[in-house]
Parts: structure tokens; sequence; C-alpha cells
């Protein structure tokens, strides 16, 4: 029995350090400007400052900032399933000459690590005229060989009688992609979109380097900038923190089932 | 107050209202999309002749992926390598061989980074991968509550490393932040206490009271990046470690607890050889996302990613200085291609050497 309340007590322990550094994020960010600039344990504030997340957004362009980030991840997440759905398909169900040469190919893609490709594309871009546009920030990461491999092994799980039955019945291999083979997938494609979206929403060094001006940050690249300046209010540093980070905890809630079993996909089946 | 300007609220009512016609019209638009794949799947069974494979209609599904990763991803590989051998990559750029790769490896800031990168490596992986496998094992003998505490130990993964970062900044502030606060309180801060992010200072150093030279070993404010990534990370490594534990026959542990074992004989001669196909793939995986480790540097360090005196410059942020700061294309694709070919030399070694130890059931 006392081992048991030990047990317990060390794994919650551990979590409470785990998300301490969140707590106490989101109730410095409504603390007045002078609690929260003599920090201590105490995560109850004394005035309740929700007006700090008004002045956040006053003090830097964050309502650009999520514009951009929102309308890059979204069409980040909409080109890669575009993508990778039918390449998916084609890698798993079709015959056709070069298939295995053309899947060793993209999984050397997997492969490069994306330092090596950082400079060239950032030439690219420059000579693409694409420099500080949300052209450069979305295209080259509309499609990837991660994805596409993952589309390909859902296709591979479903039996071949789906086709089949649907070639009887007069659907044509297109048709049948979309109105029955993704449905069938859409598990994996879920898991996809998913990472899609939470890679290019947390991106820091490609948008750091393709952008120049306010315009054009999205936010990780604007709280950089927010928080390099000088003599930065803590407690708005924490609003702009927290709002950065929700949208992604409320999707990680939402879908946690998807996240946590992809994860787990990765590790066993890798 | 700062606004998108009137292109942006313009461009925004445009989207609502696509948005909206398409959720009015969206059975017309299912049923014009059903025609138009109607017909492209007609023409394809057309030129498709007699049962020679699909190729005209992999050639329309695989362009799309295709064509991008060929842009994007493999033209930059050989342009990289290409690039390297010329003074810029700019047209008309003359050759100089090898120059640049003898620049980098004949370079003090190069290899100065290189063992910034290893620091890192060796002081992270371990480190999470055991606090992880704690974790791990703990959570999976409890039952009530496992799920509730698996979702707060892999919380900090999803969130993004600059907005993470800010938070440890400012808890880290050394005049006014959270911890030397606390420290102060408890009287455990001596004077010269760590300045924690802003020390460049040796680690080793203040854990053995001055014992060890202060130039030896990885700096106070290298040390907090680690035990950043180390938090940020091990909720990954928690959630798949659970998994591999649950693979584990219960009948091997109950059986060597029958025989005597100790905890930790049962972990080490039972747990851990049914466990290290995972483990080998955490390591590997761990291993590649240090060497790309660049966010947390750049976010938390400071200085462009260079931390205090320079004490955190890695080699991914020595790579972004050297071409985005300084304008060095070509240098910086030399220092890219030595990056990826360390790794995939590490990577090979590990195959080689680990995998064979790995025990596959």
């Amino acid at each position: 029995m006392t081992r048991r309340a030990l047990l317990y007590l060390t794994v919650i322990t551990g979590a409470g350090l785990t998300t301490f550094p969140f707590l106490w994020m989101v109730a410095t960010s409504l603390k007045d400007a002078a609690e929260s600039a003599s920090p201590t344990l105490d995560l109850w504030p004394d005035r309740w400052m929700w007006s700090n997340y008004i002045e956040t957004f006053r003090a830097a362009p964050f309502g650009r900032y999520f514009f951009n980030s929102f309308l890059v991840a979204f069409s980040v997440t909409a080109a890669v399933v575009l993508t990778s759905l039918p390449a998916g398909y084609a890698f798993a169900r079709l015959r056709f000459r070069g298939k295995n040469m053309l899947f060793v190919l993209v999984l050397a893609t997997m492969m490069v690590p994306f330092e090596t490709t950082l400079i060239p594309n950032f030439v690219l871009v420059h000579r693409l005229g694409w420099y500080n546009s949300y052209a450069a920030l979305i295209v080259p990461w509309c499609a990837n060989a991660f994805s596409v491999f993952l589309m390909r092994q859902a296709f591979l799980g479903l039996p071949g009688d789906f086709l089949d039955a649907a070639r009887v019945d007069g659907c044509g291999p297109l048709r049948f992609l979309v109105w029955v083979g993704a449905p069938l997938v859409k598990p994996m494609l879920v898991t996809v979109g998913l990472f899609a979206f939470l890679g290019s929403y947390n991106a820091l060094l490609w948008p750091l380097v393709v952008t120049g001006t306010n315009a054009m940050r999205v936010v990780q690249v604007g709280l950089t900038v927010f928080s390099g300046a000088e003599g930065v209010r803590f407690d708005l540093l924490m609003c702009a923190a927290t709002i950065i980070i929700a949208p992604t905890v409320v999707l990680y809630l939402s879908a946690q089932r998807h996240f946590i079993e992809s994860s787990v996909g990765a590790g066993i089946k890798g | 107050m700062h606004h998108g300007g009137p292109k942006l609220t313009i461009g925004a009512i445009l989207a609502a209202a696509l948005f909206l016609v398409a959720l009015v019209f969206r059975r017309a638009l299912w049923n014009a999309l059903d025609a138009l794949l109607t017909r492209i799947d007609d023409v394809l069974e057309h030129r498709r002749g007699r049962g020679k494979g699909d190729g005209p209609l992999a050639a329309v599904l695989l362009t799309p992926a295709l064509g991008l990763l060929a842009v994007f991803a493999f033209m930059p590989l050989l342009w990289s390598v290409y690039m390297s051998l010329f003074s810029s990559p700019d047209r008309g750029a003359s050759f100089v061989g090898l120059s640049h790769y003898s620049r980098a490896l004949t370079s003090a800031d190069f290899w100065h980074a290189v063992r910034i990168t290893a620091y890192y490596a060796l002081a992270t992986i371990p480190a999470a991968l055991a606090l992880s496998f704690l974790a791990a094992s703990f959570l999976f003998r409890i039952v009530r509550g496992r799920g509730v505490l698996r979702t707060l130990y892999f919380l900090p993964y999803v969130t993004s490393v600059v907005a993470a970062a800010t938070v440890w900044r400012a808890m880290l502030n050394p005049n006014v932040g959270l911890v030397n606060t606390l420290l102060d309180t408890v009287g455990l801060r001596p004077d010269r206490g760590p300045m924690w992010l802003l020390e460049p200072r040796g680690v080793l150093s203040f854990l053995t009271g001055g014992l060890i030279p202060e130039s030896v070993g990885p700096s106070v404010a290298l040390s907090c990046v680690v035990v950043f990534d180390i938090w940020h990370s091990s909720g990954f490594l928690i959630v798949v470690l659970l998994a591999g534990l649950s693979t584990v026959p219960r009948e091997l542990e109950e059986a060597a607890r029958i025989d005597g074992a100790t905890w930790w004989q049962t972990q080490r001669r039972v747990v851990l050889p049914l466990l290290s196909p995972t483990l080998f793939f955490l390591i590997v995986v761990s291993l590649v996302r240090a060497f790309q480790a660049f966010s947390s540097f750049f976010a938390l360090a400071g200085f462009k990613g260079r931390g205090p005196a320079g004490s955190t410059e890695n080699l991914m942020v020595y790579l972004y200085n050297t071409f985005y700061e300084y304008g060095e294309y070509s240098y910086g694709a030399a220092v890219a291609t030595l990056l990826s070919a360390l790794l995939v030399l590490i990577t090979l070694f590990q195959w080689r050497y680990l995998g064979r130890k790995v025990h596959y059931e």
C-alpha cells in the first residue's frame, strides 16, 4: 500500500514539475506589471489583469503574426494531405514501371538532413523572387517524403477486395481514391495533417530566414522579435507565450489519441 | 495600433465569403468534383491500352508530390554539394575545389561548434532516456489516472519551442527570475551564483565548487539549454517507451521477481533487453535531432543562438550565422555537407555496432 502511494507521489510530482512552467506562464500573464516583476511561486494573481492580453496585441502586431501563421499552417496542411494521399495510393496500389526506383528516391529525401537543403532553398527562393512572401513560407513544405511513406503504409494495410468491388461496380480509380479510399485511410490522413500543421505552426528557422518585415512574420518569429526588445514586460511576454501555445494545446487535447498513437506507431514499427 | 492594412481585411472577407458559398453549395460542388473525376478516369481508362499497368494514372497521382520533392528536397541536395565547390552560388563564380572544406576543418570556430554539438548530444540523450525510462516504468505500474498523467507528460512536446523558451528565459533571468528569487529566499544563493543563461563559465566548476577550472566542459548556459530540451522532448520518449513496455510479457517479469530478482535486476536482465529495439530507435532519432537543434538555442540562449561568449554556438547556429548573418553561402554549404556527412557516419556506426546488440524476438 505504501509502495503504491510512493509510486503515485513520484509520478504526480513529475507531472507537476513538467507542467509547472505552463501554469506559471498563465498565472504570470494575468498578474499586474508590478507583481509579475517580482516572481514568486504564488500562482494566484492579486489582481486579475485580463487587459494584459489586449495590451499584448497592442504592443506588437500579434494579430498579423497569427493571421500569417494560420494561413501558412492551414495551407501547408491542406497541401500535404492533397499531395501525399494520391502519391501514397499510387505507390501502394498501382503497377507501373520504375515504381521501386521512384520510391527509393522518395525515401532517400527522407534521410536528407534539413540543414543540407536550407541554403540552396534559401537561394532558390530569392531567385524566384519569393523572399518575404507567402509562397516562400508555404510552397517548399507542400510535400514531404514521410507523409507519402505514411500514406503508402495506410493503403498497403487495406484489403485489396475494396478496389476490386469498386471496379466491378464501374468506379474508376480516381473516384475510388476520393470516395472510397480516402475515408478508409482517414485516421492516417488525420495524423499526417496534424504533423503537417504542428510542424508548420511551430517552425522557426525557415520563416526566420525567408521573411524580413512584420507584415510577413509568423508568430514564432514575431515572438523572438518581441522578447528581444529592450525592457519588455514579463506579464506581456507571458501573454504572448500563452496565446501562441494555446492553439496547439487545444489541438492536442482534442486529437490526443492521434498524437499518441502516431508517436507510438513510429516507435514500434520504425 | 497595428493594422494589416485594407488588403488584409479584403482578403479575409473574401476568404470567408468563399468558404460560406462553398458550404451552401457543397452538394453541387461534390457533384461537380465527382463528374470531373469520372471524366479523368474515362480518359485514363481510354489511354491505358490493354492491361499494360497503370502508368498514366500513376503519373497524374505522383506528379504533385514528386515534383515538389524534386525541386525542394532532391535538387537542393545536389546543388548544395555543387555550390560548396565554388566561390559563390552566383553564375560565373570561380571554382575553388575543396578550399571551403579545408577552411572549415582548420577553423577554430567550426571545431568549437562541433564540441558544443557533442556536449549537447552526450548530455541530453542519456539523461533524457534515463529519466523517461523511469517515468514510463512508473506510469506503466499504475492503472488509475495513467491516461491523464501521460497527457501531462506529453504536453511540452506539442508546444512551440520558442514560446516555451520565452517562459524559461523569464524564470532563469538572473536578476528578477523565479529561480534566483527562490534560491535567495532559502539562502542558497552564493555571492558568485550562476547567471544561468548569461553564464559562460563551466558548469562543472560550479558543481564541484571551483575544483575544476571554469574553462573546462560545457558552460552553465549550455546546461540550461540541455535541461530545457530534456524537459521539452521527454514526453515523446515516455509515450514511445510506454508502448514498448506494453510489449514486454508480464509473465517474464513475474517469473524474475518470484526467483528473487530485485527491481533493478529485473529491469536490467529482462525488461531492457526486450525493450532494446525501442531504445535503439529512440537513440537514432534523438541523435539526428541533437544535430539539428536550433530553435531552443536561438530562442533560449539568445545572442542569435551563440549564447554568452559564444558558449552555446552549436553546428546549426554556426551554419545559420555563416550563411544568414555573413552571407557566406558556399562556405555554409560546405559546413552543411560536413554536418550531414558526420550525421550519416554516426548513424551508420550506430547500425553497425549498437544495432547488432539489439535483441529482436
